[in-house]
C-alpha cells in the first residue's frame, strides 16, 4: 500500500466547530412553519382493559387541533414482527402503552389536553418475571398473534439456538467444570438528546419526516407501510436525519410516537413535532433488555476447553423491537469466544407487562460477556490455573473457521491479552493483597458488517463539481461517534483530494442512497467501503477523459508560468504522447502523470480539469455511485450457523479495584483496554469512541439499572438513575490499539463502535473476585451486593 | 402575566417581556431563537441548558426567566470571536476531540468558561470539580478534561 496521507492522523471531527458554536440543529431545535406540538397519552396500568376513553373535555381546550385514539384512526401496526400498534385498542399491555395523542398550537395546550383524556380501565393480572409469564396459569400478554390466531402461552415465536460437537463427550472430557446463573439490568440509553421527530405532509400526500433514526431506510419502508394502512398506498415517506444527541441503539427501531406524529399531522394537515422530555425518555422509549444466562464450562487438565452450555432466558416486555433478536449476536461470542468444540446455546424469549426493550450498543454481546468471562475466571480457580493463562491456552487464531462457521480471517487476542496482563502488571498484582485486585475479559464481536437482514449493504454516492468539491451522499447516520470524520478522511484518501474539499450531505432518503443503518458497529467499515468503491470509479472516468483532455490544461499551466516567469524552462516532456496513456494519478486534489509528478505545469487542479471535462460540447459531469455489500452470510438462526459479518473484532479488558469491605464501595484504580481494530482511521475520534464505551461499560457494571414495579418505572430521571460522571471517570485508562489490517477492511480497518463496552463489567468483577474472594452474579455490582456477598462467604 | 425586562444578553443590551414562570431555558429558546442552549432534564441534573449569569455558571432549566432583569447573561452563541470564529475554548474542543454527539457541549463548555474566568491554571482536579453537574453520554469526559487544560494554556500563553 501507497503511504497514508490523511487516515491514521490525528484530525479534528468536520461536525466539531458547528457542535462548538451550538449551531448544530438537533430535533429539539427545529421547527416548520405552522408547526404544531403532539403530546401522547400513555397508560396507567401495565395490563387492563380499556373501558371507556374520553377525549371530549380535551376537544374542547382552545388551541388543541386534533385528539387521536385507536378508535378514530387507522390502525397503524408497528414492530418486526407487527404484534404492536401505534394507538392501542381493548387493552394495554405494559405501563407506557400509548392511548391517545393531541395536537396543540403549543407544547403547554398539548399537556393540558392530555390531561383532560379521561380513560376507564378494567385492571387485568399481570406477569413480570419470566417465571410468572411461564406459568401454566399465567395470563396472555397476547391472546392472539399478528396473523389473529389464538395463542396459548406467552413464549415468542423466536428461536434462538446452536449446537456442536458432542456435549455429552465435552462433558466427560471435562476434569474440572463450573457453572453459574448469571443476570443483567434493564438500562436506558441515556442519550442526552431525548427522542423526537416531526411530520409533515404535503398536498400531494407525501410525507417528509424528520427523524431520530440510525435506520432512515428501514424507516422509510416502515412509514411506508404506515401510509399504506392509513389508506395512502403507494405514497412515500421522506426520512430525513438533523443532527443526534446520541443514539446507542435506540434509534433501530421506529416507535409509536413517530406514527403517531404521522397520524396527526395527516388529521391536522400541519407539520407536527412530538419530543420527548426527560421523563418521557426513561419511562416511554425501549431501553436495553434485561438476561438471565446459566453457563457451564469445562475444561481438561491443561485448562483446554472441553464444553460450554448457555440457557439464555429474555424477558421481552410487551412488544417486539429488533432488539429481540439479540440472542443472535450473544450466539457469536457464546460459540466462538475462545475455542470450544462441543457447544449448546439456546435462548428463549417470552411477553411480560414489563416496559418492552430495544436495542443497546452491544446487542446482546455485554449480557453474554458478563456471564461468560465471569464464569471463566469460576473455571481457572476450579482447575487452578491463572485466569490470564487460561485464556491463552484457549485462543482463537487467525484462519481458523469457529464453531458457528464465522471465518476468522484477522485475529488479534493472543496480543490484547498479554497487552493487558503487560500494561496492568498481571501476575505482580494478582497477589497484592490489602482489598486490591486485577481482573480481566476479552470480547469477541461483528467488525465487518452485520448480516441480520437480507441486505448488508451501503451506497454511495460522490458528485464533483466544477470547484473541485466532492460531495458524499450516504444513507448511514453521524450520531456522535464520528463517522462523518472517518468518511471524509476515506474520501479524501481514497480519491487523492484534501479533507477540507470534501461536504457529507445531511442523511436524507430523498437524496442519499440506500443503507440498512448505522448499527453492529458497521459505520465506518461499510461507508469507507463504500467510499473506496466509489473513488476508484471517480478516478477510472477522469483518468479516462484527461487522456484527451490533460495536455492541453497542462500547457495552459505552462502558458501562464510563462507569463509570469519568460526564462522558466520546461522540462522536455511529450505530454500529448504520455496522456494518451492514461496513466495518470490524483492527489490533494492535483492531477498528475507518474512520470513527472513534481513538473508544477504537469500537475493539473483538479477543478480545472474538471471544468475542462464538463465545459465543452458532448461534456461530462463526474458522478460515481457504489453499492457495497460485504462477504458475509445471513445465517440460519435456528440452527445457529453462518458468517454473519466479513471480519471480527477482538479485545481484552484488564481492571484493577480496590474494595472498600466495610462500605461494599468499588474504587477503579486503573483500567487498560486493548482492542483490535485491524487499522486505526482516525486515532483522536477512535480513542473518544472507545473511552466513551468505557464510560458505558462502568456505568453497566457498577451503577446503571431501570427499577420497575409492577411494570412502572420507578426512577425515570438522572437523580435516581445514576450514569457516570466526570467524578466516577477519575482514574487511568490505557487504550491499546492493536492493529491487524484486515485484507477486507477499507485501509485494513474494523469495525469498532460497540466492542468498548462489552467487556468491561466482568473485568471488573473478576478483579473484585481477586481482590475480597466474593463472585457477583448479578448486575449491577452494587456496594449493597458486596456486603451482602462478603456476609455470605 | 407578563412582565419587562432589561438585560445583556451576549454583550448587547436587550428589553423584552415574559411570562413569571417562564425559565431562562424558554426565554432563550423558544423567545429569542438561541437554540445553542441545550435542553436534557429540565431538572438542573445534566447542565445542558448551562449559560452564564453575571459570570457564574446556571442551569438555565431552573433559572426563573424574570431574575436575569439587569444582569449580563451569555450563551453559547456569545463565546465565538468576530468574524464567525470559535473562540479559543470551543477551539480546544474541537481540536482534542472534546466533543462526540455535540448536544453536552454547549454546557460543558459554559461550565469550563465560568471555571477559567475565575481559575485561569486549573489543575485536572479542579476541572473535575467544575464538570461535576454537566453529563455526557458520549466521551467518558477524558478528551473533555483535555480540551479544558488545551484551553488554559492557550489562553495563559496569550497574555
Ligand atoms: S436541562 Fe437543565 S440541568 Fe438538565
Ligand atoms: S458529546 Fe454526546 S453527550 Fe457529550
Amino acid at each position: 500500500m501507497t503511504e497514508l496521507k490523511y487516515i491514521g492522523k490525528e484530525t479534528p471531527r468536520p461536525d466539531g466547530p458547528d457542535k462548538a458554536a451550538g449551531r448544530a440543529h438537533y430535533i429539539h431545535d427545529l421547527s416548520r412553519p405552522g408547526m404544531l406540538y403532539g403530546k401522547v397519552k400513555f397508560s396507567e396500568h401495565a395490563h387492563a382493559r380499556i373501558l371507556r376513553i374520553d377525549t371530549s373535555k380535551a376537544e374542547r381546550l382552545p388551541g388543541v387541533q386534533a385528539v387521536i385514539t385507536a378508535e378514530n384512526t387507522p390502525e397503524v401496526r408497528i414492530g418486526f414482527i407487527r404484534d404492536n400498534f401505534a394507538l392501542k385498542k381493548g387493552k394495554v399491555r405494559q405501563f407506557r402503552d400509548e392511548i391517545a395523542a393531541v395536537a396543540a398550537i403549543d407544547a403547554d395546550i398539548a399537556a393540558e389536553a392530555i390531561d383532560l383524556i379521561e380513560v376507564e380501565y378494567e385492571a387485568l393480572p399481570g406477569v413480570f418475571t419470566t417465571e410468572e409469564a411461564l406459568a401454566d396459569d399465567a395470563p396472555l400478554v397476547h391472546e392472539i398473534d399478528p396473523r389473529g390466531r389464538p395463542r396459548n402461552d406467552n413464549r415468542l415465536p423466536l428461536r434462538f439456538h446452536h449446537e456442536s460437537g458432542d456435549l455429552e463427550a465435552g462433558r466427560a472430557a471435562a476434569k474440572h467444570i463450573a457453572s453459574g446463573d448469571f443476570s443483567t439490568p434493564v438500562i436506558q440509553q441515556s442519550c442526552m438528546g431525548t427522542a423526537g421527530c416531526i411530520a409533515e405532509f404535503d398536498l400531494n400526500q407525501q410525507l417528509t419526516i424528520w427523524a431520530k433514526t440510525q435506520i432512515p431506510f428501514l424507516a422509510q419502508r416502515d412509514f411506508n407501510q404506515a401510509l399504506a394502512d392509513m389508506g395512502l398506498a403507494g405514497k412515500n415517506a421522506r426520512v430525513i436525519v438533523s443532527a443526534l444527541g446520541g443514539a446507542f441503539g435506540s434509534g433501530l427501531d421506529t416507535h409509536a410516537y413517530e406514527f403517531i406524529s404521522i397520524l396527526l399531522a395527516h388529521r391536522t394537515g400541519k407539520p407536527v413535532k412530538i419530543v420527548y422530555n426527560r421523563d418521557e425518555e426513561f419511562a416511554y422509549l425501549s431501553p436495553r433488555q434485561s438476561s438471565q444466562v446459566s453457563i457451564t464450562q469445562g475444561c481438561d487438565d491443561e485448562g483446554q476447553l472441553t464444553f460450554r452450555e448457555i440457557q439464555v432466558w429474555q424477558d421481552n416486555g410487551a412488544y417486539t423491537s429488533w432488539g429481540a433478536t439479540f440472542p443472535t449476536v450473544m450466539m457469536l461470542p457464546a460459540t466462538s469466544l475462545y475455542r470450544v468444540p462441543n457447544i449448546f446455546f439456546d435462548a428463549k424469549l417470552v411477553y411480560t407487562n414489563n416496559t418492552y426493550c430495544q436495542a443497546m450498543r452491544g446487542y446482546g454481546n455485554p449480557e453474554l460477556a458478563w456471564a461468560l468471562e465471569s464464569n471463566l475466571d469460576d473455571l481457572a480457580e476450579a482447575a487452578g490455573i491463572d485466569p490470564f493463562e487460561l485464556r491463552l491456552r484457549n485462543c482463537n487464531q487467525p484462519g481458523e473457521t469457529t464453531p458457528m462457521g464465522l471465518k476468522v480471517t484477522t485475529c488479534g487476542l493472543k496480543e490484547c491479552l498479554q497487552t493487558v496482563a503487560d500494561k496492568i502488571a498481571w501476575p505482580q498484582k494478582r497477589s497484592q493483597g490489602k482489598r486490591r485486585g486485577v481482573g480481566m475479559a476479552s470480547l469477541f464481536h461483528v467488525g465487518g458488517g452485520g448480516r441480520i437482514y437480507r441486505s448488508d449493504g451501503t451506497g454511495m454516492i460522490l458528485k464533483l463539481d466544477d470547484f473541485g468539491n466532492v460531495n458524499v451522499y450516504f444513507g448511514g447516520v453521524e450520531m456522535g461517534q464520528g463517522m462523518y470524520s472517518a468518511l471524509s478522511l476515506a474520501v479524501a484518501e481514497a480519491l487523492g483530494v484534501k479533507p477540507e474539499k470534501i461536504f457529507i450531505n445531511p442523511t436524507d432518503t430523498g437524496t442519499c442512497p440506500w443503507d440498512v443503518g448505522t448499527h453492529a458497529s458497521r459505520g465506518a467499515f461499510m461507508a469507507c467501503n463504500a467510499a473506496i468503491a466509489a473513488s476508484k470509479k471517480v478516478r477510472a472516468r477522469i483518468f479516462e477523459r484527461a487522456r484527451a483532455l490533460f495536455a492541453n490544461e497542462a500547457k495552459k499551466n505552462l502558458k501562464k508560468l510563462h507569463k509570469k516567469n519568460p526564462d522558466f524552462k520546461a522540462a522536455d516532456f511529450d505530454v500529448e504522447a504520455e496522456a494518451r496513456n492514461g496513466e495518470f494519478e490524483l492527489q490533494d486534489g492535483f492531477v498528475f502523470l507518474p512520470a513527472a509528478p513534481d513538473e508544477s505545469w504537469l500537475r493539473v487542479d483538479l477543478s480545472q480539469l474538471l471544468r475542462a471535462i464538463h465545459f465543452r460540447e458532448q461534456g461530462e459531469m463526474i458522478t460515481a455511485e457504489a453499492f457495497y455489500d460485504p462477504p458475509n452470510e445471513l445465517p440460519d438462526w435456528e440452527k445457529g450457523y453462518g458468517n454473519m459479518s466479513a471480519t471480527y473484532t477482538w479485545g481484552t479488558q484488564g481492571v484493577e479495584v480496590e474494595v472498600d469491605t466495610e462500605t461494599g464501595e468499588v474504587k477503579i484504580l486503573h483500567l487498560v483496554a486493548a482492542h483490535d481494530v485491524g487499522k486505526v482511521l482516525n486515532p483522536q475520534t477512535l480513542k473518544g469512541q472507545t473511552y466513551g464505551a468505557l464510560a458505558q461499560g462502568i456505568g453497566y457494571a457498577l451503577y446503571e439499572e431501570v427499577l420497575s414495579e409492577q411494570g412502572r418505572i420507578l426512577n425515570p430521571n438522572f437523580r435516581d438513575y445514576k450514569i457516570p460522571t466526570v467524578a466516577e471517570m477519575n482514574f487511568p485508562i490505557d487504550l491499546e490499539f492493536i492493529e491487524t489490517n484486515d485484507p477486507e477492511g477499507p485501509f485494513g480497518a474494523k469495525g469498532i463502535g460497540e466492542p468498548g463496552l462489552v467487556p468491561t463489567a466482568p473485568a471488573i468483577a473478576n478483579a473484585i473476585y481477586n481482590a475480597i474472594g466474593v463472585r457477583i452474579h448479578d448486575l449491577p455490582i452494587t456496594p449493597e451486593k458486596i456486603l451482602a456477598a462478603l456476609k455470605n462467604k | 402575566m407578563k412582565i419587562d425586562l432589561s438585560f445583556t444578553l451576549n454583550g448587547s443590551p436587550i428589553n423584552t417581556s415574559v411570562a413569571v414562570d417562564r425559565r431562562l431555558v424558554d426565554l432563550l429558546r423558544d423567545e429569542l431563537d438561541l437554540t445553542g442552549t441545550k435542553i436534557g432534564c429540565e431538572e438542573g441534573e445534566c447542565g445542558a441548558c448551562t449559560v452564564l449569569v453575571d459570570g457564574q455558571a446556571v442551569n438555565s432549566c431552573l433559572f426563573p426567566a424574570p431574575e436575569v432583569d439587569g444582569k449580563h447573561v451569555i450563551t453559547i452563541e456569545g463565546l465565538g470571536e468576530s468574524d464567525n470564529r470559535l473562540s479559543e475554548l470551543q477551539q480546544a474542543f474541537v481540536d482534542q476531540g472534546g466533543i462526540q454527539c455535540g448536544f453536552c457541549s454547549p454546557g460543558m463548555i459554559l461550565s469550563a468558561r465560568a471555571l477559567l474566568n475565575e481559575n485561569p491554571n486549573p489543575s485536572q482536579d479542579e476541572i473535575r470539580e467544575a464538570l461535576g453537574g454537566n453529563l455526557c453520554r458520549c466521551t467518558g469526559y477524558v478528551q473533555i478534561v483535555d480540551s479544558i487544560q488545551t484551553a488554559a494554556a492557550r489562553e495563559n500563553s496569550d497574555d
